[in-house]
């Protein structure tokens, strides 16, 4: 190897943590010498689930908390739960969430249509900063967003005529 | 904050959080950070990420109410909270594994809870708010010293921890070579603290020239642009001797560049868990016998990587989320002596309100921002 000669110690907290009777080396050598035990701990007090909680099939109930925020809904939760049919270590698991996950971006476009939001998509995605920031790179998006638009609406336009 | 879908946030107000369960605490915000695996959720790469969640995993602030069994904390402490939620009492948190809680995930057994991490996490509401629920309040949240500037404590919620326990999970020993795959905070921290453990020369590979400089000045390190090596692997071997470095850290995780069609497989299709570019530099530069540290954050599905390497070469692989609480004593210790400066690399504090402003910037390198921290109106008062 090269360089190991160098002297590195000018280098703030060079070697401090290198004592081997210092060092955790974790997780490797962190045993607590009771892991025959590891199913008798008492659980803490378990949380009331006021919604709907998917929980993974690799486990045979609820954790003793969670979050509750956003409980299953709609079509994207219809595809959460079932989802939720297959183990963590299984695409029919992991595959249906990402279609649920894209499904629920279109439900809440919705929805805030529905409340009498329209999204301002500018805003919502930070584009002042770009426009403040990385200026050329905006114009040239928006130049070629401009003509992809229109050279769109004039095919559609010459197919109707 | 409020998720609307990939790079889609905005700002709205959502009920105040409520104590859901005995050893609950709320917390209300004084700092919190955009981390750079918050931008694997804004960039839609994790699973079961639902539209209204609140992400940041990375915040201090002062306790507002505590459920009734709480005891370790009180109204008004100033507290960190660590990203990792953890009973303390479960088979792995006894084993230290506080990343690992069995008792904080409902919806996944590899993960524990993560605030705002989306539901694979435990569907947990995050800390770029004003106000957090904050579970297991006993456990997780310590109280800051007095002397210890905020800009610290909320530098060591997750990133000073993780890049701790990339460089200790490297299991560096005196005179060993480093090479840290991505310059991003994380990478940037796991290069420092690669110093504490004796590394002889620590190595930085990115891509973005801002922070290749910020690593070089930060971590004193060497840094180098992979844009400008025709191969960072051959590049890693000739200068390693030919033999490779003794320990590779993958700190960028999901969202690597560098590789086509790890970028069309990985995050345009997501046929993978993410691109895995960093994770394959790091198997093959490292020497035979060497060890890959992995902290950069990988969604669940599978991925393509090298394994017959990782077998033909004798690599040992290490991999965790930080166990931040594991950690603390240790690492405070070391922002208290001066060996380790977090603060130092925050660069952006905009106000909560400017939050999409915020992920803008730092999802696209832009102002040479290497870490913003959010600043909610209550705690600009």
């Amino acid at each position: 190897m090269e360089n190991t000669t160098k002297d590195y110690t000018h280098i703030k907290g060079w070697g401090i943590d290198a004592d081997p009777e210092n060092e955790p080396t974790y997780p490797m050598k962190k045993y607590t010498g009771d892991d025959h035990n590891r199913l008798n701990w008492i659980r803490p007090v378990q949380q009331r689930a006021d919604v709907e909680i998917l929980h993974s099939n690799e486990r045979p109930n609820l954790s003793a908390v969670f979050g509750t925020p956003q409980p299953p809904s709609g079509i994207s939760g219809s595809i959460r739960r079932f989802a939720f049919k297959y183990s963590e270590g299984s695409y029919g698991h992991w595959l249906p969430l990402i279609l649920a996950d894209k499904i629920n971006v279109i439900e809440g476009i919705i929805d805030d249509v529905k409340h009498g939001h329209i999204p301002n998509f500018f805003a919502e995605k930070g584009l002042k900063s770009e426009w403040k920031y990385n200026r050329k790179a905006f114009v040239q998006k928006a130049f070629i967003g401009a003509l992809i638009t229109t050279a769109v609406v004039a095919l559609v336009m010459k197919k109707k005529k | 904050m409020n998720y609307r879908g990939p790079r889609r946030i905005r700002v709205s107000q959502k009920p105040h959080p409520e104590l859901l369960h005995p050893n609950d605490a709320i917390v209300r915000v004084t700092r919190s950070c955009i981390c750079g695996s918050d931008l694997h959720l804004y960039h839609g790469l994790v699973p079961d990420t639902r539209v209204g969640t609140t992400f940041g995993h990375e915040f201090i602030g002062v306790v507002e109410e505590i459920g009734p069994t709480v005891q370790n904390i009180k109204v008004g402490d100033n507290v960190l909270v660590p990203f990792n939620i953890a009973c303390g009492t479960c088979a792995f948190c006894k084993q230290e594994l506080y990343g690992n809680c069995h008792e904080s995930n409902p919806e996944a057994t590899a993960v524990g809870g993560i605030f705002g991490y989306s539901h694979t996490a435990g569907g947990y509401d995050g800390g770029q708010a004003e106000y957090v629920r904050v579970p297991y309040a006993d456990v997780g949240p310590t109280v800051i010293p007095a002397d210890m500037d905020p800009d610290d404590a909320v530098l060591l919620t997750d990133v000073a921890p993780t890049g701790y326990q990339a460089a200790e999970m490297g299991g560096i020993k005196k005179g060993d070579t480093v090479v840290v795959f991505g310059a991003g905070p994380v990478g940037i921290m796991a290069a420092k603290c690669s110093w504490l453990f004796g590394a002889a020369r620590v190595i930085i590979i990115d891509h973005i020239e801002y922070r290749l400089e910020f690593a070089r000045k930060y971590a004193q390190c060497e840094a180098y642009n992979f844009r400008s090596l025709e191969d960072p692997v051959v590049f890693l071997k000739r200068t390693t001797g030919w033999f490779g470095a003794d320990v590779c850290i993958d700190a960028v995780g999901a969202d690597a560049a560098g590789s086509a069609l790890q970028t069309i497989t990985g995050k345009k299709l997501m046929l993978q868990a993410g691109a895995a570019t960093a994770l394959h530099w790091a198997i093959n530069s490292v020497k035979k016998g060497g060890i890959v540290s992995i902290v950069g954050v990988y969604g669940p599905t599978g991925n393509l990587i090298p394994i017959g390497n990782v077998v033909n070469k004798g690599i040992t692989i290490r991999a965790n989320q930080a166990s931040v609480k594991r950690l603390l004593p240790r690492l405070i210790e070391h922002v208290k002596s001066g060996v380790l400066n977090p603060k130092g690399i925050i660069t952006h504090r905009v106000p909560l309100e400017e939050v999409a402003e915020a992920y803008h910037i730092f999802s696209s390198k832009l102002d040479n921002c290497i870490k913003p921290i959010l600043i909610p109106p209550s705690a600009r008062v």
